[in-house]
């Protein structure tokens, strides 16, 4: 199931260089001497976890460039590259907000929760990719031109709007998979989404954390096509999702 | 579910379906003519006894489920209850207007449970009496706000690890699962909310996601946290998956972990008394 694939694609001694400074940044934040190190690196430092520095996502590898159209599929790997769809799209919004001025200039607990949620995203996504294998569908391209990434409200609002969505995506598809292992795994990613959605809510005004939450106690809860509806704004890539199982 | 496809391919083999599901056909016929599918939201909890009461189809092993989650919501429940109505919460923060709110959710399992159970044909369990200091391990969980907030994030976190651990064992029934995943999600937002008024009101070393087997400095909940260190999943390693710099830490946080129900039942036996 592992696809047996050898070190990430880039592998240029820049790259290295610049990845291992970006781990000595992580071990920095955990010394707490985060702002000293991120003065330090902020000439060199661009964010690699979409592969080579200063591409958002590998824009310019010529062995992943974003798809025009991807199929998702049918069955258990339909919904599969649903999930990997979605966690795409909140890695590489994340990874936009951690570049922009708003995350600079955030308090110390968004920024920490900011990066702690991309970088969740990030391994949610390459363990659907991992998973997938060569059913994987390819990179999907984005466009978030319509968030303003210096602007607390609309960097978290749709943060927030984000993980809902994730979270609804998650309780819709249970049904779907016939997989008991895929079920599993898929549960054990929703109640991660629905903290980040709670603590996302909690950072725009504390107290919020389950403010979709119906009468009955219930969370959301939407078909794939309604989740595909509501990203599509964001997804530039024509996503194929009519073979999706739908009982 | 299809519930329009499912009656009309019924009713090829048993033309008698309508009268079999209800003697007033025209209220199950009504509910086929609402246009193709029905909204997920609104389809009712009862719809799954339409065809057990029908066809003498077995729900018997999900009711045992069910009533394993009743207990829990009781507990939970009730435990909210005594603790707003014992005015350990304060009002600061908003911290009682959360605590009710969670309060008022876990009533509402207890609610949808219960009429789940009877709508199987099952017998919802009675509430357990609870003695919520677990023996005196937590005497003043009533008194002490930070004991109070501790116990709580014990009882959400096990609470989402019960729900994920039987998701697979209702796999069978769409109804029923979708059910508790939408219950399962709502005790994790409560889990993160909890962690986050730790930190908030103590300086809790807890982030709204759980780190490795941490619990963040309460005494006695190992076995709550037990497992949540893991970080390969399905033979996958998440630490440095792919070459992306994901820590063991990152790793551990990013998939919540199951507990099988002997698990949860010998974590929650300290605070039930009968």
């Amino acid at each position: 199931m592992t696809e047996k694939k050898s070190p990430p694609q880039e592998t240029s001694f820049i790259n290295e260089v610049e990845k291992s400074q970006l781990s000595r940044r992580k071990f920095f934040n955990y010394a707490g001497l985060s702002a000293v190190a991120a003065v330090g690196l902020a000439s060199c430092q661009k964010d690699l976890r979409g592969g080579i520095p200063s591409a958002p996502f590998a824009m310019d590898d010529p062995k992943n460039m974003p798809k025009n159209t991807v199929n998702l599929g049918k069955g258990d790997i339909g919904i599969l590259n649903y999930a990997y769809a979605l966690e795409q799209l909140e890695a590489a919004f994340y990874i936009e907000v951690t570049k922009g001025s708003y995350y600079m200039s955030a308090s110390s607990k968004e920024k920490t929760y900011l990066e702690d949620i991309r970088d969740h995203e990030i391994a949610h996504r390459e363990f659907f990719k991992t998973v997938l294998g060569r059913q994987a569908i390819g990179r999907l391209l984005f466009d978030f031109s319509s968030v303003n990434f210096s602007s607390r409200e609309s960097v978290l609002g749709t943060a927030k709007a984000l993980e809902n969505t994730g979270v609804s995506a998650y309780n819709g598809a249970g049904e779907l998979l016939e997989s008991a292992d895929y079920l599993l795994f898929a549960g054990k990613i929703v109640s991660v989404e629905a903290r980040h959605a709670a603590a996302i809510s909690d950072l725009i005004q504390y107290g919020t954390f389950a403010d979709v939450v119906d009468g009955n106690g219930l969370d959301l809860i939407r078909t794939p096509q309604e989740v595909l509806a509501i990203a599509d704004p964001f997804i530039v890539t024509k996503i194929i999702a009519n073979n999706l199982p739908t009982s | 579910m299809n519930i329009v496809n499912i009656i009309n391919e019924l009713e090829k083999v048993d033309p008698e379906v309508y009268e079999r599901l209800d003697g007033r056909r025209a209220a199950v016929k009504n509910l086929t003519s609402i246009g193709g599918k029905l909204a997920l939201a609104a389809v009712p909890l009862a719809l799954g006894s339409l065809f057990s009461k029908a066809y003498g189809r077995t729900t018997a092993h999900i009711v045992p489920i069910l009533n394993f989650a009743l207990t829990l919501e009781y507990l939970e429940a009730e435990y909210y209850v005594e603790g707003i109505n014992s005015g350990v919460v304060p009002t600061s923060m908003g911290d009682r207007a959360a605590i009710i709110e969670i309060r008022d959710h876990e009533l509402a399992h207890v609610a949808i449970l219960k009429q789940t159970i009877m709508a199987l044909g099952g017998s919802p369990v009675a509430k357990p009496m609870f003695d919520f200091t677990a023996g005196g391990a937590y005497a003043d969980v009533f008194t002490n706000y930070a004991t109070f907030l501790a116990v709580s994030q014990a009882f959400e976190d096990t609470g989402v690890r019960a729900y994920k651990g039987q998701a697979t064992n209702l796999m069978d029934n769409n109804e029923i699962l979708r059910a508790a995943l939408r219950i399962h999600s709502v005790e994790a937002r409560h889990a993160a909310h909890i962690r986050e008024m730790r930190n908030r009101n103590f300086g809790a070393d807890v982030q709204p996601w759980i780190t490795l087997n941490e619990s963040g400095g309460i005494p006695g909940v190992a076995a709550v946290y037990a497992g949540e260190e893991r970080t390969n999943q399905g033979g996958v390693e998440i630490t440095m998956i792919n070459g992306f710099d994901i820590s063991k830490e990152d790793a551990s946080e990013v998939f919540d972990e199951p507990l099988t129900k002997e698990q949860v039942l010998a974590i929650v036996k300290p605070f039930i008394v009968a």
